[in-house]
């Protein structure tokens, strides 16, 4: 499992994020989890559909398009 | 002290896991209730409104009074905007319901559960789940950074809308983006409101795309200034600032920030099926919430009455198994389902209304008419909007 912040597709800005796990209630892939260190994202189970950057209230999360 | 063996553990210490585990408590069972946070309550995810109603049926639920100190204003009535400025004053003489202080209110919840005979321990991550031949058995955790394991004839999923534990025994709570707002707000100070006895909502496109911004007055200066809405290519936190920074709203401007809240706010999208074998899903996390208006709070502390309910049963005749816990869905889509389904149409059309719509509404809607409808005299007001605006016979349809 891979922690916030990595050079991926998918990227989290960990000063925006205020933890409040809707970006977890809407994964699809249950690849996201919110834990004491904030978000994290299961990189095996992601498909970087981007389901989660458009219900970050706050627009913490970004999936890069190739 | 912690033990390794209950007959059951709640995941959640908000107000579904305090109602199931304080019921438990009180049927005599050997119940735990794990809270992940440091401190039960906090932060908020929540405008913190509840209606009078509401706050009885805790209160008995409970069997005790929600003392004064979880309470941060009373209310008797709400000013609703309509896009063009047009305002209805609803007014209802008395008071109808309470602008709570979660931090206070989640915590003496959580202490009456302890009262009753519930072992509450917070800063209480739950990691995983023991699942023994299909049938979850138990919690593995950390407290405090201590790794440990506790066994359990039954465990309550009360993990709020991120819905973890459900996902683990293999449920599928994820919620649909159709069915789940984003919802962003602050906690303001120094604001000037026109009375502190009303909850404040705005409607509008600009304003909050297919939801609305509220103000929950907290006292004479302090609100939480929060809006929902379905999801558009602008986040909930965009909408926000634009409103404070463009809607002539008071001083809003000018008010400061005590504190920040996000969080997804589900508004329909019932489950079918909560429980699995020695499992059961609460709160949130079945997304057990009002769809017009996003509270949770009355729906979690019914749906852990009636997972208490259940519970017994299965434990007294040792049988816990999906089948026996399935009454739980039954209870709960009779009770609550049904009629929160019917919310969730209506809120599904006052979605596709447009502003022109809601200010016909506005114009033609009085205060006494809402009333009128809130105590369910609907036929005769309805039958007035239609004359006046034919367009909302939709609307009518899902009122009656």
């Amino acid at each position: 499992m891979k922690i916030i912040g990595c050079d991926c597709m998918w990227d989290i800005k960990d000063k925006k994020c205020l933890r409040c796990g809707a970006c977890v209630a809407v994964c699809p892939k249950a690849a996201l989890d919110l834990t004491e260190h904030g978000v994290t994202n299961d990189k095996d189970l992601c498909i970087e559909c981007g389901i989660c950057e458009k219900m970050c209230p706050v627009g913490a999360i970004k999936v890069k398009k190739e | 002290m912690m033990k390794e063996n209950y007959d059951v553990i709640v995941i959640g210490a908000g107000p579904g896991g305090s109602s199931t585990a304080g019921n438990l408590a009180r049927k005599g069972f050997n119940v735990a209730l794990f809270e992940k946070r440091q401190e039960i309550g906090s932060p908020k995810r929540c405008g913190e409104g509840l209606s009078v109603g509401s706050m009885k049926m805790i209160e008995d639920n409970f069997g005790s009074k929600i003392p004064q100190r979880c309470i941060a204003q009373t209310i008797d009535g709400s000013i609703v905007y309509a896009p063009n400025g047009k305002e209805v004053i609803v007014d209802f003489g008395e008071d109808a319901g309470a602008v709570m202080e979660r931090k206070v209110f989640d915590k003496w919840l959580a202490m009456e559960a302890a009262k009753l005979g519930a072992y509450v321990q917070a800063k209480t991550y739950i990691k995983n789940l023991i699942i023994e031949n299909g049938y979850v058995k138990g919690v593995k955790g950390e407290f405090e950074g201590d790794e440990f394991t506790a066994k359990a004839k039954v465990v309550v999923a009360c993990d709020g809308v991120e819905s973890k534990i459900a996902r683990i025994a293999g449920l599928n709570t994820t919620n649909q983006l159709v069915n789940i707002d984003s919802g962003y707000q602050y906690e303001m100070a120094n604001l000037k409101m026109r009375d502190k006895h009303k909850i404040e909502l705005f409607f509008g496109h600009d304003i909050a795309e297919r939801g609305y911004v509220w103000v929950f007055p907290k006292g004479d200066h302090i609100a939480n200034v929060g809006v929902g809405v379905a999801m558009t290519d602008k986040t909930a936190r965009y909408f926000l600032d634009k409103f404070i920074k463009e809607y002539p709203y008071t001083n809003v401007k000018d008010a400061s920030i005590i504190e920040v809240n996000s969080g997804g706010i589900p508004v329909g999208g019932f489950l079918e099926n909560m429980v699995s074998h020695g499992l059961v899903v609460v709160g949130d996390a079945a997304h057990q919430v009002n769809p017009i208006h996003g509270g949770g709070m009355k729906e979690a502390t019914i749906a852990g009455k009636i997972a208490a309910d259940v519970i017994e049963k299965g434990i007294k005749q040792d049988n816990v198994s999906q089948e026996v816990l399935s009454e739980y869905n039954k209870l709960w889509w009779a009770e609550r389902g049904q009629a929160l389904l019917r919310v969730q149409k209506l809120r599904e059309v006052t979605e596709k209304l447009s502003d022109s719509d809601y200010n016909d509404l506005a114009e033609h809607l009085t205060g006494e008419d809402c009333i009128e409808l809130a105590r369910g005299n609907k036929m005769g007001t309805l039958a007035k909007l239609l004359m006046k605006n034919p367009k909302l016979l939709t609307l009518a349809k899902h009122l009656v």
